[in-house]
């Protein structure tokens, strides 16, 4: 467990780390950097320059550097739920993995949620992503009462 | 899905050696603790010996103690030792042509449920496992699998 993290909210200067951060992620999980910088300032707009309250982009920070982050929101009705946590994003840098860094930011984001009335986390992973399929599950995460269902047209 | 008895055996000494890495116990004790077959946990942890997850402890005390990678071992890790769990259509004639597309149907579905209990057993490591069963104990504030 590293004790030197913080956890705090995200940072307009944090944009460029959270690029980095997901371009090491991009080459571990594609083989290549997958260019999603459009998506991650749409994300950034929306979850970390607008309101708070429900929207949650949270950033592990260790010796003034980036070095994780976590983004998930409150939201209620969605796919017929009551209010519950959705989790759509945890990544920790290559360099500081096995230390406890998702853990953190895993924990502190459902404190938060939960401070505001969820009892339930969601999220949804792809099947082949067998390291954030584990990660989900050593935080005590199972399958859920949702079934993703999908068709190719 | 039913997991055949080796497997399950299996997974239970594997989880029960894991729960304490420095203890060693034996497969009689093993046995009587979770009602099983000791010949038939016997042959099992020969198995787990040959795969490197467990290792014999020779002499006075002696016994098996946990000898794998509790982060990197996952359950179907172990499973995958004693069975294959993709199903199979227990069809009398496998050449039956005017059958395909509903043989191939049901093939397809099989595999869907096939795949979908492969990445359960895929993603939990026997620390998930471990730390599951400890929150579960202690919740349900029934004994530990600790002994």
């Amino acid at each position: 467990m590293n004790d030197k993290i913080i956890i705090r909210h995200a940072r307009e200067k944090d944009f460029d780390a959270i690029i980095r951060i997901d371009a090491e992620i991009s080459i571990d999980y594609y083989g290549t950097v997958v260019d999603k910088t459009t998506y991650w300032r749409d994300i950034f707009n929306y979850y970390v320059l607008r309101e708070k309250d429900k929207r949650l982009f949270l950033v592990a920070e260790s010796n003034k550097e980036v070095v994780g982050f976590i983004v998930g929101e409150a939201r209620a009705w969605e796919f017929g739920s009551p209010l519950c946590g959705w989790v759509f994003a945890v990544e920790v840098s290559t360099q500081q993995r096995t230390l406890g860094v998702g853990q953190q930011l895993f924990t502190e984001i459902c404190n938060r949620l939960n401070q505001i009335g969820v009892s339930t986390i969601r999220t949804m992973v792809d099947i082949e992503n067998k390291v954030t399929l584990s990660f989900y599950r050593s935080q005590g995460m199972r399958t859920g009462r949702n079934i993703e269902l999908e068709l190719q047209i | 899905m039913k997991l055949n008895k080796a497997s399950l055996f299996a997974l239970i000494a594997v989880l029960e050696l894991a729960n304490d890495p420095t203890q060693q116990i034996s497969t009689t004790d093993i046995a009587e603790k979770y009602g099983i077959s000791t010949h038939h946990l016997a042959k099992v942890m020969r198995n787990l010996v040959h795969h490197g997850l467990v290792q014999a402890v020779r002499g006075v005390g002696g016994g098996y103690s946990f000898s794998g990678n509790l982060k990197r071992t996952t359950l179907l890790d172990v499973i995958q030792i004693f069975e294959n769990l993709e199903s199979v259509l227990d069809m009398p004639n496998h050449c039956i042509t005017e059958g395909g597309p509903i043989i191939a149907e049901l093939q397809s579905i099989t595999n869907e449920i096939d795949n979908l209990t492969r990445v359960v057993l895929e993603t939990i490591t026997l620390e998930t496992a471990l730390k599951s069963a400890m929150h579960r104990s202690l919740h349900a504030n029934t004994p530990a699998t600790k002994s």
